[in-house]
């Protein structure tokens, strides 16, 4: 018997997203592949890696995306939890409701967190402070320590190719010598859904799931899976300075300086990272809806509003990634 | 799994030789979809600018990488989202540079159309006939040739008729029906035809190329294999809320199961029958190829990762000696003898790669018999011996259950990409140079399917 009877999905499934992006005034951005087919992808490759892998574990920041991966893994591994232990490399720099965020998610779901302080580096020297007081840079070290000392095999990041042009040359499967390199021009073919996790001992293979998702995507996702983010995400009243064109929050990370001025404004963060170098951006969106309004209007991109990181060179990110960073 | 929205999208590849503008004419489809930001398009104003160049370079939005940037040239394939109100596109910018054709590969596995870009001045080339082999063998439905430049030949009908006619001839031999290939006129740098009609091309009345792309047919993965899943991990929760659940997960990889179906376990041939389809979101009353799930089977049975799930009326026969096409993506040559691990679906046994039987020559379209080996890009016909029996299908007939990687088993590379059985029609001269005069002037069309391989 061959079945042959099947056809596209029902044509009222499409009226919700429809509707969520007739305003905008661009089309651009829509869902590429549809979620469903985002999540079935992720779902593959959590599941990839539990099948081939010893000792894989989730880097997890407290922010959209990497919240993302501990509901995808989830889903993938229901009813079982989570094979999978989570590590968060911690510059110090934080936003405390993202890491009261972070607790309380690890406690609902009974997760497995590592926590690598960057503060510990540089206390015992590993590390050092740098002049401009941004931790972000600093991340490597303790992140490939990690690596080495739990003898991780592979790591999951939920890095999106749309974000950064370095970012779209990644494979959803990535392998990292010894010293956690990235090396673009030696990347392994990636052939249709069959992902090469073999690596040899010393070497790890850094993991993509969300790949494929541009940030629409995800603030589609979020509202229909209902997920919760920390409260930064939305918008809130909060103590602001501006630096190189970027909203910075005081913080123990410094600032503001004696020339900058503090005032209090209506922002919402678009990515979570060092407090040092992530900015927010003005918004009144209160709720998910709101936000994939503005997301879909905006006439900036996720990283080019807020990370400062970024801006530090036109190859800031792939030089980055070819240190280790993810 | 179910509820979502299922936009229409398009998964497109792009190939074409060094030089001939594929990262300016993405970049180009990118700013004139207006899929650009405004940071995005300020950094290439800036560079362009400190380059002493008077038009933004395009193709910097897609030259990532240090070294591209340097160059001028594409290493390494980039994915770019971008949509319309038609449709949504997924497309993989590959490069053209001979040296990373696998790329190109990478690229071609899962796209549903792909651009071939040429020079109008230099019109088809080595690398055109090269990448439109690799994308027919790859089984990408759909070809789009775009003739760029052709204002640098005062956008003159004749240079594009001829550069078209040579090329569908190419596409026709390697099994592409005429309705399937598309040739525009464009220029990525100025703009012509690419989103908008171009004023300069009055003679051409076909679409535009972005108005080609939301208007081409897609056609979805084919449903007429019957159900296959490769069981990826066993889930056993071992809690006190499920202490006795053992769902075999996986994705669907091929046709349709529904709780009550009757289905087969391989290698080990088993049989069972679907109790339910189980979500994190509760269960299906089907599950379609491209669908994470886990089935529940009402016996008790011994399945493990690479178990392949699949209809019981026309199971997958397991096999150990494959007939093989292999597309060669590592500078260390293949010989007969060769010791492998290949990865089918959820599972990696070790092979022998017995025979060499060919080596197919893409530019002319001819298939050399028993060479003494297969070269970094080279396409080859070959035995292959696996340790474990693998459940296969023909490549022509699945592209998901067709196909297998080809793996170093010392350093972990990923050697070539393997399809089951003859994929492309092309393979099967017989090497004669007649067949090869008659294969570009007087087209082949297929008549009969690839043979199956056992």
């Amino acid at each position: 018997m061959t079945k042959t009877s099947v056809g596209p999905k029902p044509a009222e499934a499409t009226i919700r997203s429809a509707g969520a992006v007739v305003q905008q005034p661009a089309p651009r951005r829509r869902t590429p592949t549809g979620l469903d087919t985002l999540e079935s992808e992720a779902v593959h490759v959590f599941r990839e890696v539990a099948g081939e892998f010893d000792r894989p574990v989730v880097l997890f920041s407290g922010g959209k995306d990497s919240t993302l991966l501990v509901h995808l893994a989830r889903k993938a591994f229901w009813p079982a939890p989570i094979p999978f232990a989570l590590l968060h490399v911690d510059t110090g720099h934080n936003f405390p409701e993202v890491i009261e965020f972070r607790d309380r998610l690890v406690a609902r779901y009974g997760l497995r967190l590592e926590v690598a302080e960057v503060q510990r580096w540089i206390d015992d020297g590993r590390l050092t402070e740098r002049a401009d007081g941004t931790r972000n840079p600093l991340q490597t070290v303790p992140l490939l320590d990690s690596i080495v000392e739990h003898r991780f095999d592979a790591v999951f990041g939920g890095g999106r190719r749309d974000e950064e042009r370095a970012r779209a040359k990644e494979r959803i499967f990535s392998l990292r010598n010894s010293f956690g390199q990235w090396d673009p021009r030696r990347q392994r073919p990636e052939l249709w859904n069959l992902y090469n996790g073999r690596h040899r001992p010393g070497e790890h293979v850094r993991v993509f799931p969300l790949s494929n998702w541009t940030e629409l995507d995800v603030w589609n996702y979020i509202e229909r899976e209902n997920i919760e983010l920390p409260s930064i995400y939305y918008a809130h009243r909060r103590e602001v300075y501006l630096r190189d064109g970027m909203l910075l929050s005081s913080g123990p990370w410094g600032g503001p300086r004696e020339t900058e001025q503090v005032q209090e404004r209506l922002v919402r963060y678009r990515t979570v990272g060092d407090g040092s170098c992530t900015g927010a951006v003005e918004s009144d969106a209160t709720t998910v809806a709101e936000v994939i309004a503005e997301v879909a209007a905006s006439r900036l991109t996720e990283r080019g509003a807020t990370r400062a990181d970024d801006r530090m060179s036109e190859a800031a990110m792939e030089d980055r990634k070819r240190e280790g960073y993810f | 799994m179910s509820g979502g929205e299922q936009i229409d999208s398009l998964r497109l590849a792009t190939a074409g030789s060094v030089d001939d503008g594929k990262s300016t004419l993405v970049g180009r489809l990118l700013h004139d979809t207006k899929s650009v930001l405004a940071d995005q398009l300020e950094a290439v104003h800036r560079v362009s600018t400190e380059r002493g160049l008077t038009e933004p370079d395009l193709s910097l939005l897609v030259d990532g990488l240090r070294a591209e940037r340097e160059q001028g040239i594409t290493i390494d394939v980039a994915y770019r989202y971008f949509a319309t109100p038609r449709r949504s596109f997924v497309l993989a910018d590959t490069p053209g540079h001979v040296q990373y054709t696998r790329n190109t590969v990478t690229g071609a596995s899962t796209a549903q159309l792909a651009i071939l870009l040429v020079d109008a001045r230099r019109g088809v080339v080595e690398q055109t006939r090269r990448h439109a082999a690799v994308v027919a063998l790859l089984g990408v439905p759909r070809l789009v040739l775009a003739v760029n430049k052709i204002d640098l030949v005062d956008y003159d009908e004749t240079v594009f008729r001829a550069v078209s006619a040579e090329f569908a001839a190419h596409a026709a031999a390697l099994g592409y029906a005429a309705d399937d290939v598309v040739s525009i006129p464009v220029s990525a740098l100025v703009g012509d035809n690419v989103v908008t009609s171009s004023a300069n091309t009055g003679w051409y009345s076909g679409p535009t190329l972005l108005e080609h792309l939301e208007t081409v047919p897609v056609a979805p993965d084919p449903h007429e294999v019957p159900f296959r899943m490769a069981v990826q991990y066993v889930i056993r929760p071992r809690t006190p809320e499920y202490p006795d659940y053992r769902g075999y997960a996986g994705q669907v990889a091929a046709g349709l199961v529904r709780p009550g179906d009757e289905v087969a376990v391989q290698p080990a041939g088993l049989r069972s029958t679907v109790h339910r389809i189980d979500t994190a979101d509760g269960p299906l009353a089907e599950a379609v190829a491209g669908q994470s799930v886990t089935l529940l089977l009402t016996d008790e049975l011994d399945i493990g990762r690479g178990d392949v799930i699949g209809e019981v009326a026309e199971a997958p026969k397991p096999v150990t000696e494959i007939d093989a096409t292999l597309c060669w993506l590592s500078e260390r040559p293949l010989r007969a003898g060769a010791r492998v691990l290949i990865k089918h679906g959820a599972r990696t046994t070790q092979a022998v790669v017995d025979q060499l039987t060919a080596r197919f020559d893409e530019q002319r379209l001819v298939t050399i018999p028993d060479p003494a080996e297969l070269g970094l890009n080279e396409i080859g016909r070959v035995s292959v011996r696996t340790a474990e029996p693998l459940p296969v299908d023909d490549y022509a007939i699945s592209r998901r259950t067709g196909a297998f990687l080809v793996i170093d088993p010392a350093e972990g590379n990923t050697l070539a990409a393997g399809l089951v059985g003859v994929p492309l029609q092309a393979l099967q001269s017989d090497g004669s140079p007649a067949a090869a005069d008659t294969a570009t002037t007087d087209p082949i069309t297929p008549t009969e399917p690839a043979p199956v391989a056992t």
